[in-house]
């Protein structure tokens, strides 16, 4: 996965290269999204469809769904975490980095991280009961991503431009709470999900 | 011939909505003038939509419950007649600001909005065709359901608020109670609220009964051959 994203990067850097002038704060800043978006996607559809049959039932013997869903969304979070960070350094080192408060960046980037997590988890558990979960993966995922997304994109922006941290207050606020309505619905649905 | 007062209430406060719409009083606003009166159609629509997806996610709830698959038919159908209502509302929303913005799809946050709350519910109505069993089809469709409700609620109605929208009620705009809603506006706008709800709980419980008859027949097939 590590190397999916760096060589997106890459191949952005790339694309980019003719033309280096022309990649304003703003094009970096959603570039960098859906660098992201794409490398959750790819990341977390395998943590259900990877699991054999066999080693699903065993879980189901050992312990409660409710801990199989939250220890997954733990897990998935740091494996975002990682992603984004190392992600954010490779991309900010070939790129060049306009950003104006790293601080609220990287705040940013761990809100985002751990709620693009447990979004994908549900939804990864869902298209896994499904045949062709792969392409249902992005269509169930994409529209249900995209409030959080776009709030990340403007608490972005506005680390990007180095403003104050109080203007920045209602996006984080909306944000750790789109995360938490998430996460207790994960919680809540699971076991149902689980049981079929 | 049971319970069939509400149709007929249904057809009564339409019709009235109609004929009172195109033809009552309504006050006179700058750039909105005589489009005013898309309010009964436009946010009728979207208020009736509302409810009945939110409906459509209380039967979701009550099939985790209950595993009664009958409830599990309603919210589906519900589903259905809410996304149909959307598409709906987009378009009178469409032809509205066509004439008061100047655009048929300004680049507003709630319209995004509404586009990707549609593309949500296709989704919700892909997911439970890739399914063949039935119960493990309303098991993981309602889970979905459940969740793309409370996803769809902030995307439009409080993302929206918080940034600069055309529509009333967000960044700085004035809300619709403080708008110059007169009594005119009132008599028509709450009627048409109940028809358009009616209407469309009576197109989910015909659809509703089409399913339950085709069951029946299906398993009847199945017990003569």
């Amino acid at each position: 996965m590590l190397l999916y994203v760096v060589s997106t990067v890459f191949v952005c850097y790339l694309s980019f290269n003719l033309r280096r002038n022309q990649l304003t704060p703003i094009v970096w800043n959603t570039l960098f999204w859906i660098i992201i978006l794409f490398a959750a996607v790819n990341a977390i559809a395998k943590s259900f469809s990877q699991e054999r049959y066999g080693r699903l039932i065993y879980y189901y013997n050992l312990c409660s769904p409710q801990a199989i869903i939250i220890s997954k969304i733990i897990y998935n979070s740091f494996v975002m975490l990682f992603l984004s960070g190392i992600g954010f350094i490779f991309y900010a080192f070939v790129m060049g980095n306009p950003v104006g408060d790293i601080g609220l960046y990287l705040i940013c980037i761990a809100l985002a991280a751990i709620g693009f997590a447990s979004v994908l988890t549900l939804v990864a558990g869902i298209a896994s009961k499904a045949d062709n979960s792969a392409t249902l993966m992005a269509v169930l995922s994409f529209p249900i991503i995209l409030p959080m997304l776009l709030m990340t994109i403007r608490l972005a922006k506005n680390a990007l431009d180095g403003l104050d941290w109080s203007v920045s207050n209602d996006e984080i606020i909306t944000l750790l709470s789109i995360d938490l309505i998430v996460v207790t619905l994960s919680y809540l649905l699971f076991p149902y999900l689980w049981r079929s | 011939m049971r319970k069939i007062w509400w149709k007929i209430l249904c057809i009564v406060l339409l019709f009235y909505v109609i004929f009172m719409g195109l033809m009552g009083p309504v006050p006179h606003l700058p750039i909105l003038n005589e489009s005013i009166r898309n309010t009964y159609f436009h946010v009728a629509l979207w208020l009736a939509m509302t409810t009945l997806l939110f409906s459509s996610m209380i039967y979701s709830l009550m099939y985790l419950r209950s595993s009664n698959i009958k409830h599990d038919d309603i919210a589906s159908e519900l589903a259905k007649s809410g996304l149909f209502y959307g598409i709906l509302g987009c378009l009178t929303g469409s032809v509205w600001a066509n004439f008061t913005w100047g655009d048929p799809w300004p680049n507003d946050p709630k319209l995004n909005g509404a586009a990707v709350g549609i593309l949500i519910y296709l989704a919700y109505l892909l997911l439970r065709s890739s399914f063949e069993d039935e119960q493990r089809r309303a098991r993981i469709a309602s889970v979905y359901n459940i969740f793309a409700f409370a996803v769809f609620v902030p995307l439009i109605y409080i993302l929206p608020r918080l940034t600069d929208s055309l529509h009333p009620g967000s960044g700085g705009n004035s809300t619709f109670s403080s708008y110059d809603m007169n009594s005119d506006l009132r008599m028509v706008f709450y009627p048409a609220i109940i028809g358009w709800i009616l209407l469309g709980l009576w197109l989910t419980e015909l659809r509703v009964r089409i399913k339950r008859i085709n069951r029946l027949r299906e398993e009847e097939f199945t017990k003569a051959s």
